[in-house]
């Protein structure tokens, strides 16, 4: 049995059940996403894939509790997360995300080290605690000789890798790349898409990639593809 | 701790932005401080009153004088403990940018003055001289007058040359007392007068007053013009505080438009101040919208900001305070005896500091409230 038929028999991490986002946008409403239904079991990899303007960042950052759907139910782990408030979305943020960013998003005036312990900063973790569990994240991610550097001092690679870090350092539900690979070069962006891989198949870990790179979905175990702000095809890649 | 830490990192961030932003702070706060200074300097006359004293002049004006016996009736005032005549000379020593205050006043008008402390020697000495002088602290170090110097000068209400001998120097018991003054014999100018003109002589500009208690100052007033009324020369007896601020008031105008620039200065650096904040804050957008994905609230990215702010104006007040002692010395000593008193008081120092706070609040609010209110998918745009 494939992981990916192993992963849809287990119960859904993420519900998506008729959700619709559109924005307003000169005074005209903007349909970005119409009548999504989805659902994405506890330790998958799948990825989003669509052109430009199909509504996959927008999807993820709905799931990810970045942006609230216009109707619909979106439920993570149970939890009805359009319903929450800025602040509880915040805190629900904190503990069950880890974001991977295309352009890294680091802190330029943190080391690698102190980006990886920011999102422990809203634990009850004491400052020993802290450092610790980063280095591990980041010997983890291949970075423990680079724990004191700045982002600057990192190749793009090496500051995805930190992010990466960062990302799984609370040992988050879900973990949201958006287009992870997007800025790096091949090589990098291989030695990237081997980390997740990774990440999921060895720590489990359920990750939603946003790319329009079909190489970098080729590593997920699922693709979902978007059109027009609807979901198309789905498919599950050869090596999964 | 982190946050101070990404705080204190963020504001060293543009090394360049932070420095002249500081650098604009520090001159701003420092002229603050000097301009408040300068004001103060103008009351100090009144700052340094005594409310047991008042001051009796011609109720015309102060340049109509009022005769020699006057003296003894107002002594005669109940409530009234001491009276010493004094005028104003209005000389010129060697040049006419050496100004300085010259009384002639009568012997007993250092009773009057306590807070010029004058050596039991020195004074006795002035007292023997009829052409001794007893010249302040300040004054002596301004033209290195030394007991024993002589002294010229040449009177423009009084014509002619005037010589006096320095016998006594005096000092102030508090840093507000005027130690820039010249006092000499006024039995001196009024002999002179008998023999040269003899019409203005015998008269005094200002009889200075000791009440033997402060409460009774306003009834004392009131019973010495009562004296003089419908006499050729009335009086107006007021405070000492009250005539000092009389000529205080005669240059209001301008203390108000040095007060209105120290406050514009403060204004002009709070629009810099601002500026820096909104660019600052504006690209760091996608970082605050980062933070605010990983989960942390609007107030922490607020407190960043704010933070960064208050830094820097904490900087500037530091610097710029600590600037203001050592350069109103420096000013002071070059304005010589044009302010009697030029010093840095604690009023001006919290009102430094109050303004420099104001301005680090102020300079953050808007950028602040765009950062913890920007919604995090607008926010991240801004990246890439």
């Amino acid at each position: 049995m494939s992981a990916a038929v192993d992963a849809a028999a287990r119960a859904p991490v993420v519900e998506i059940r008729h959700v619709a986002k559109h924005y307003v946008r000169g005074g005209q409403i903007v349909p970005v996403l119409t009548d999504i239904s989805l659902d994405i079991a506890a330790g998958e990899f799948m990825a989003l894939m669509g052109p430009s303007g199909s509504g996959k960042s927008t999807l993820l950052n709905l799931i990810a509790g970045i942006d609230k759907p216009t109707a619909g139910s979106l439920r993570v782990d149970g939890v009805e997360i359009a319903a929450l408030d800025e602040g509880e979305l915040a805190d629900w943020r904190a503990r069950n995300i880890g974001f991977i960013f295309q352009f890294y998003n680091l802190m330029p005036v943190l080391t690698a080290l102190e980006n990886v312990e920011l999102p422990l900063l809203l634990t009850r973790l004491g400052a020993q605690d802290r450092r610790e569990r980063a280095e591990a994240a980041l010997a983890m991610v291949g970075l423990a000789d680079r724990v004191d550097h700045y982002p600057s001092e990192l190749s793009g690679g090496q500051q995805q890798r930190v992010a990466i870090a960062r990302a799984i350092i609370t040992d988050p539900t879900l973990v949201v790349a958006d287009e992870p690979t997007g800025d790096l070069d091949r090589k990098s962006a291989d030695d990237v898409l081997a980390l997740l891989d990774r990440l999921n198949g060895e720590l489990g870990k359920t990750i939603i990639m946003v790319t329009h790179d079909a190489n970098s979905a080729a590593r997920a175990r699922r693709v979902v593809n978007l059109e027009k702000g609807e979901l198309r095809a789905e498919t599950v890649p050869a090596a999964a | 701790m982190e946050t101070l830490k990404l705080i204190f990192r963020n504001t060293l961030r543009h090394k360049l932005r932070t420095g002249l932003t500081l650098l604009g702070l520090v001159v701003a706060i420092l002229s603050f401080g000097l301009l408040q200074t300068v004001v103060d300097a103008w009351y100090a006359g009144a700052e340094g009153a005594a409310p047991n004293r008042l001051i009796t002049r011609n109720a015309i004006s102060l340049v109509f004088p009022l005769p020699v016996h006057y003296r003894d009736k107002i002594r005669g005032v109940e409530g009234v403990k001491a009276v010493a005549g004094a005028n104003w000379f209005g000389g010129v020593y060697q040049d006419v940018k050496n100004f300085f205050p010259q009384f002639a006043v009568e012997p007993g008008y250092f009773a009057i003055y306590p807070e010029y402390r004058i050596k039991n020697d020195e004074l006795r000495a002035f007292e023997r001289d009829r052409k001794g002088a007893i010249v302040g602290r300040k004054l002596a170090e301004t033209y290195g007058f030394k007991i024993g110097d002589t002294v010229p000068i040449r009177g423009q209400i009084y014509p002619g040359n005037w010589e006096f001998t320095v016998q006594g120097i005096y000092d102030g018991a508090e840093a507000k007392t005027d130690t820039s003054q010249f006092f000499f014999h006024w039995d001196y100018l009024n002999e002179t007068l008998k023999k040269r003109f003899p019409t203005r002589a015998s008269q005094f500009g200002v009889f200075v007053v000791q009440v033997a208690n402060a409460d009774d100052a306003a009834a004392v007033s009131v019973a010495i013009d009562k004296q003089f009324r419908n006499s050729t020369a009335e009086t107006l007896t007021e405070t000492e505080k009250a005539f000092q601020i009389g000529f205080v008031k005669q240059t209001e105008a301008l203390l108000i438009a040095i007060r209105i620039v120290s406050y514009v200065v403060i204004v002009i650096i709070l629009a810099v101040m601002a500026n820096t904040m909104a660019m600052t804050a504006r690209e760091r957008m996608g970082e605050y919208a980062t933070l605010k994905a990983l989960g942390f609230g609007p107030g922490f990215v607020s407190t960043l900001i704010y933070g960064e702010s208050l830094a820097i104006a904490l900087g500037g007040t530091v610097l710029g305070i600590a600037l203001t002692f050592p350069i109103a010395d420096w000013f002071g000593r070059k304005m010589g005896t044009l302010f009697p008193v030029f010093e840095v008081g604690n009023g001006t120092v919290m009102l430094q500091a109050a303004c420099a706070l104001a301005v680090g609040v102020i300079a953050a609010m808007l950028p602040a409230r765009r950062a913890a209110t920007v919604r995090i998918v607008d926010g991240l745009r801004a990246i890439g």
